[in-house]
């Protein structure tokens, strides 16, 4: 067994692990540790190299090579990494976005790592996500929450306050339209932005549970349940909820409808906070809501992506991988990373604090207490990766002519047929 | 090949003239040698590979392979059986070989694209690209036409003419998709002064493709008037003068007199044009990602790369069955091409 924890040392590891005080040290890991991370933005990759930075000191004998790589190449280089055997630790994505790597025995099962880690505690939010084929595939780093950012200032000029049921929803929507504005902005060039719409409108009109069961292949697409979901988007989209020409803008690019006030609110995940600021959108401006209810009876359920980092199978410095995963899920390092100077997301581990901001603040309570559904990662981190991109196809089809349903539908349920 | 052996040789005190003859054989095979070799491994290789590929079903990953230790419980097979989780198995190690995962099928891919209406768009554009594309030829030549006079400052306006096709075709794609742009776009700038209805081109499932083949035509255009360009030069200005004392002018002239002499140049314009047209790919990655809908304005290539290499995209057996099919169309435009050099070489 090829686990830091045959030092003898297991449960004096194992409780120092649970006061979140330390990790590893005394262990001796020593060696090269290959890391290759897609943490390329700025802030992202100042954390990345601010943790490689302290675990060096506190694991000195350890020298990590670190190879930072475009977040957008990586999704198409991380085959060619695992299967070259060049590194011992990879940033990847939790929930089904793992399976071709589990399944093809490229990442290594960590779950003895979390039973002798304490992870299973700690860590017990996410377990879920990273578990698959009844192994531990990974360590969680962050994660944001998913919901309505909306202009306060729009919304009190209109005399109106964040929908919590389907028909303030549509009352207010109707009279930010009356005002000429759009309901909602959004960019659908690179497609998975409608999958958080189709999330959310799924999780609420059908429940997380149906959700979860479409986006694994167990329910026809054509079910008459899937339908009243794209009724109710199809109930806003022709009422011209959304921005004209949205195929043709990324999601940044969609950003500008709302800071102008041409769009009175945008669904996405906590990362459109920092732009939206930085476009000048005090926080007096900007707001958030959790995704209205549309089923009073059914628990919602939220979106919340999890990054994560992995231990390549063909790793060849596995005890010092070990050591680096502990060490990025300690509440310690959570804590750091996750506040508003570096990520500004949220930390993982239970024992953790959650930065003084607004929206963080915001999430985490959503997510810890009003999440009763269950939590899901994403539309296209749910579904396989072929149903995921012939979905969100779909998906922008529908929303750019909501008459196409029949047709939209037929080809997804073709495709379920083919790729499960 | 020159050299001539003989059961009786008669110089056989003299190996000279021998010697140099198979040097001057070898020799042009020494030269050409790297050039086979990376021609080899970089198409003819691949090519066969592709078909091979295109009879399986594979995701494009190799997994790691395990054995037993020597002395341990375990067996060689056992420890392959365990799969992804061989890793933490004591008693297995890996061999540090990869294992190719693909799952024979058979026609299977093929039978798939037949019944695949992505295909059949994508297809269908491609048709659309090698016909449309061929406005460049008679564009191009209509350009340099204009601009083979004798003014002052010419060679400005014709480097300004040529400019585009300089560009990088990402350029290209992106200053078009920026034209385009649903509100503050050029093209609606300008039809908003005739009252025109604002479109959005790009998004549009029907105009999208012919939207991205303007957008390429406008380099190739110009490449296909400096070809002409240069034709123009090689034109024998006795025949103009002789076709000019007969009565000749106007299309008459161009058609009877100027084009014949230019043939060299068009068909080198219909060869790049209809490589050009091939190699969409990249616009069309920068303008609408195959896009909007259900790749609606894709063409074969960009739907092969999606399928299998891009980022939700896990199907190398499928991509390698519709690059056999683009292969096989392409073999007969190559097979035309080369049948006709054949017959010119022949004289």
């Amino acid at each position: 067994m090829r686990s830091i924890f045959k030092t003898g040392a297991t449960a004096l590891a194992a409780a120092t692990m649970l006061s979140g005080v330390a990790y590893a040290d005394g262990h001796g890991v020593s060696g090269p540790l290959r890391i290759f991370s897609d943490m390329s933005n700025p802030a992202p990759r100042a954390v990345m190299e601010g943790m490689v930075e302290r675990f060096t000191e506190a694991n000195p004998d350890v020298e990590v090579e670190l190879v930072i790589t475009d977040r957008e190449a990586w999704k198409t280089q991380i085959r060619n990494v695992l299967q070259s055997g060049t590194a011992d630790i990879v940033n990847w994505y939790a929930g089904n976005r793992m399976a071709p790597y589990v399944d093809a025995g490229l990442f290594m099962d960590i779950s003895d790592l979390w039973e002798e880690g304490g992870l299973t505690e700690t860590l017990a939010s996410t377990q879920g996500s990273m578990t698959m084929d009844d192994g531990i595939w990974g360590v969680p780093y962050t994660y944001y929450q998913w919901g309505v950012y909306y202009r306060e200032d729009i919304f009190a000029e209109l005399g109106l306050e964040a929908p919590t049921t389907w028909e303030e929803e549509l009352s207010n929507c109707q009279a930010i339209i009356d005002s000429g504005r759009a309901c909602y902005t959004i960019g659908t060039k690179f497609l998975w932005t409608a999958g958080g719409w189709f999330d959310y409108l799924n999780m609420r009109t059908n429940g997380y549970d149906f959700h979860m069961a479409l986006t694994a292949g167990e329910v026809e697409w054509t079910d008459d349940r899937v339908r009243a979901t794209f009724e109710n988007w199809a109930t806003l989209i022709e009422m011209g909820a959304f921005i004209a020409d949205h195929q043709t803008y990324s999601w940044q690019e969609a950003l500008p409808f709302m800071v102008n006030g041409e769009a009175a609110a945008y669904l996405m995940g906590n990362f459109a906070v920092a732009p939206l600021r930085e476009a000048g959108l005090s926080d007096d401006q900007l707001g958030f809501y959790q995704f209205p209810q549309i089923d009073p009876s059914i628990e919602p359920g939220e979106d919340a992506p999890t990054d994560t980092f992995h231990i390549a199978a063909n790793a060849e410095n596995v005890e010092a991988a070990e050591a680096f995963l502990l060490f990025v899920a300690s509440a310690e390092n959570q804590t750091l990373i996750n506040n508003g100077d570096n990520l500004g997301q949220l930390p993982v581990n239970a024992n953790s604090g959650v930065d003084d901001d607004e929206f963080l603040n915001a999430g985490f309570e959503m997510l810890s207490q009003n999440a009763g559904g269950g939590i899901a990662q994403f539309f296209d981190r749910d579904a396989p990766a072929e149903m995921a991109q012939v979905a969100m196809q779909g998906f922008q089809q529908f929303m750019v002519d909501p008459s196409t349903l029949d047709q939209v539908l037929q080809i997804l349920e073709q495709a379920r047929g083919r790729i499960y | 090949m020159a050299s001539v052996t003989t059961d009786t040789p008669i110089h056989n005190n003299d190996p000279a003239p021998r010697a140099k003859i198979s040097q001057q054989a070898i020799a042009p095979w020494l030269f050409l040698l790297p050039a086979f070799l990376f021609f080899a491994v970089y198409v003819i290789i691949p090519i066969f590979q592709s078909f091979y590929i295109s009879a399986y079903e594979w995701n494009g990953l190799y997994s790691p392979e395990y054995r037993a230790v020597a002395g341990s419980e375990m067996t060689d097979l056992e420890c392959t059986e365990l799969g992804n989780r061989a890793a933490r198995t004591e008693g297995c190690e890996p061999t540090g070989e990869n294992v190719w995962t693909g799952e024979y099928v058979g026609f299977e891919n093929y039978r798939n694209l037949w019944t695949d209406p992505f295909f059949w768009t994508s297809l269908k554009n491609n048709v659309l690209w090698l016909l449309l594309y061929f406005l460049a030829i008679p564009g191009g030549l209509f350009i340099s036409l204009f601009l083979n006079q004798k003014v002052f400052g010419m060679r400005l306006y014709k480097s300004l003419f040529f400019f585009p096709f300089v560009l990088s075709q990402v350029v290209v794609g992106l200053v078009f998709s920026w034209f385009y742009l649903p509100n503050e776009g050029l093209l609606n700038e300008v039809l908003s002064w005739f009252n025109g209805p604002r479109t959005n081109i790009l998004g549009s499932n029907d105009y999208a493709t012919y939207g991205i083949i303007a957008a390429g035509l406008w380099p190739q255009t110009a490449y296909c008037m400096i070809l002409y360009l240069t034709g123009l030069n090689a034109v024998d200005p006795e025949q103009i003068e002789a076709a000019r004392l007969d009565g000749a002018k106007g299309p008459k002239m161009l058609w009877y007199v100027v084009l014949p002499q230019l043939w060299p140049a068009t068909f080198i314009a219909i060869v790049v044009t209809v490589i050009g047209a091939l190699r969409s790919f990249d616009l069309i990655t920068i303008m609408t990602n195959g896009g909007p809908g259900f790749y609606n304005t894709s063409v074969l290539a960009f739907y092969m790369y999606d399928v299998a290499l891009s980022e939700f995209g896990f199907r190398m057996g499928y991509g390698s069955a519709i690059a056999v099919i683009l292969f096989l169309i392409m073999m007969v435009y190559i097979a035309g091409f080369l049948w006709k050099m054949w017959r010119d070489e022949k004289g």
